[in-house]
């Protein structure tokens, strides 16, 4: 089982201080995480953090997993590359080294990956052909083909459709199970992050909030100390929770 | 009846049929290079047959002396130098368009071209040696060592903080205007015998073409594309986008810098010994990539065919159009190569670029 754990994590963009103290209990790989924060809370700046991308005070605990098993994937998704879909995925496998030469056992990697996202038959494609969404589950693809143990995407459903989101969900919910990574995701639908993460991460005022199980953490007093929203969460008639909007809180959310 | 594989296996199946046509491509490439030096060699003002000529080239010790110098020390150092320099330029335009996202960049684009125009110009002009040691190479060796400082401005302004690869592109156009001033301006002031002088080697030619000429770029070349050839992966995962690459683990600011180094001496020297040749550094590499797409592993020695097949059908032509008289081939190079790929660009739409 593969655990991610932060101490006092902190980010700076110049003199501007992104990040302070950022503190999480170990976080358990093999299902879904999500994180949650305002705009230009520091969510991407977290994830560069962790990904050794920038530099800080405070450590990444990492157990079960090295430092190389960490793939970020970040958020843009401008890949105009005359290459097609297959070449774009193979080039992210062998990032890791090894020769011109493909053996079976890549090529099969490669096949998995695209099957694992239901794009096989975009295979052929060229990357500037494809629309916003395909591109963003091919990367997604070229996130998974090196069967990483801790992934950390940056927004990989916001350029999706309802089904899409649905099946994207679904297959990195079933990589986590089965690899046992620690996958954290950033997202911005509360519905989706209760509906498919066992875990919530909330970053606002220039730190961590409070990281826990999802409904623990997502109540209407952190929503509204999140986003200046006033919301309720309830049951839907089937047992789900959902978050329902009732308005921008009187108080606005402080400026971070 | 059809073959039995499975759905998820038929992506590599397709992949292999990829890799395989272009392997064939580079062939076809290969060939039609062989094919353009053989024609090459076989023109020029001196009328000499196909078979005669062939017959010098592979047995020189039977053939006349006469013609065993034009064939061996004339017109086969020219067919050579442009194979070299053709090739030289296209990678160096392939990786600067490949690190800097441009698909404009190119050594004549970002003023290694006017600076060596300028070097060249000031050994024509005032008779000034930047390196007063090999006063008889000085128009060369200025060339390159203004080149070279071009592109060390570049490259030394790339390593700082903060510098994007817009900057870098701006910075490129804005040493182009720059270097033509200072060219405009010695050509201003230039006696009419050194103003000629100028005006020829700013055209672009390959008639002053040796085999140290040839040497000197073929070992540059010999020296970059391993360099290029063991980065492969990582130079097209850039294409990916920086962020993208980073996150692949790829060192995105590192190989910018080594692969500009590299890239500026890969210009600089072909450069330095024929002038302007300013069209090959953008149409080779887009040719290839049309062809082969940007996997480096096709894309690098795609775009070195490339070049080098324009540059040496280029010298067919600039020697067939007029009898007797050989073009400067950076006028060809323009002429016939922005049609042609204009209409490669209008035909092909693809939407990378």
């Amino acid at each position: 089982m593969v655990t991610l754990q932060l101490e006092n994590l902190g980010a700076r963009y110049g003199r501007h201080e992104v990040l302070s103290k950022a503190t999480t209990p170990p976080i358990r790989g093999g299902s879904l995480t999500a994180l949650v924060g305002a705009n230009a809370a520091g969510k991407s700046t977290l994830f560069r953090r962790i990904a050794g991308q920038m530099r800080g005070a405070g450590t990444v605990r990492l157990s079960g997993a090295a430092a190389d098993d960490l793939r970020y994937m970040p958020q843009d998704t401008g890949m105009n590359a005359a290459l097609t879909v297959y070449e774009s995925i193979i080039l992210a496998l062998k990032q890791g080294g090894g020769g011109w030469r493909l053996s079976a056992s890549e090529l099969t990697a490669v096949n998995d990956a695209l099957a694992r996202l239901g794009i096989t038959a975009l295979a052929e494609r060229q990357l500037p052909e494809l629309s916003g969404g395909q591109r963003q589950v091919v990367s997604i693809a070229q996130t998974l083909v090196t069967r990483p143990r801790v992934i950390l995407m940056d927004e990989p459903t916001s350029a999706l459709d309802l089904y899409r989101q649905y099946e994207v969900l679904e297959a990195l919910q079933s990589y986590a199970a089965e690899s046992g990574a620690v996958m954290i995701l950033a997202l911005h639908d509360l519905n989706q992050v209760m509906r498919c993460s066992a875990t919530t991460i909330a970053l606002g005022e220039g730190s961590i909030l409070a990281t826990g199980p999802t409904l623990e953490v997502l109540t209407p007093a952190m929503i509204r100390r999140l986003y200046g929203i006033n919301s309720r969460v309830e049951r839907c008639s089937r047992g789900c929770a959902m978050m329902i909007v009732d308005g921008p809180a009187e108080s606005k959310r402080v400026a971070v | 009846m059809t073959s039995i594989t499975s759905d998820t296996a038929a992506p590599a199946f397709a992949y292999r049929g990829l890799v395989t046509r272009r392997i064939f491509i580079l062939a076809l490439l290969a060939c039609l290079l062989i094919l353009s030096v053989a024609v090459d060699v076989s023109l020029g003002p001196a009328r000499y047959s196909v078979a005669d000529v062939l017959r010098t080239l592979v047995s020189p010790t039977d053939a006349d002396v006469q013609m065993r110098v034009v064939v061996w020390d004339i017109r086969m150092p020219m067919a050579m130098l442009a194979v070299t320099v053709g090739a030289s330029l296209s990678l160096a335009g392939a990786q600067m368009q490949t690190i800097l996202a441009n698909p404009l960049a190119s050594p004549f684009t970002l003023g290694l071209s006017a600076a060596a125009s300028f070097g060249a110009a000031l050994a024509m002009v005032l008779g000034v040696a930047l390196f007063p040691a090999a006063i008889s190479l000085m128009v060369p060796i200025n060339a390159f060592l203004m080149a070279m400082a071009a592109a060390l401005l570049i490259f030394g302004l790339s390593t700082l903080r903060g510098v994007t690869v817009e900057t870098i592109i701006l910075l490129g156009i804005a040493l182009v205007f720059s270097f033509n001033a200072a060219l405009a301006l010695l050509q201003y002031f230039a006696s009419e015998q050194a103003l000629s002088a100028v005006v020829f080697w700013t055209m672009g030619s390959l008639t002053k073409a040796t085999w140290g000429k040839v040497a000197v770029t073929a070992v540059v070349l010999a020296l970059c594309v391993p360099l290029f050839a063991r980065r492969a992966w990582a130079l097209t995962a850039i294409r990916l986008g920086e962020a993208r690459a980073a996150a692949m683990g790829v060192p995105v600011r590192r190989l910018r810098l080594e692969a500009l180094f590299l890239v500026s001496l890969l210009a600089a020297v072909p450069v330095s010994f024929v002038g302007t040749i300013g069209f090959i550094g953008i149409v080779g590499p887009h040719v290839a990539r049309l062809l082969l797409g940007e996997d480096q592993r096709f894309f690098l020695p795609g775009a070195m065919l490339a070049g080098a097949l324009i540059l040496s059908a280029t010298s067919v032509l600039s020697k067939a159009l007029l009898p007797g008289a050989v073009l400067p081939i950076g006028i060809i190079t323009a002429l016939v190569g922005v049609p042609f790929f204009a209409a490669l660009i209008l035909t092909k739409g693809r939407k990378a670029w």
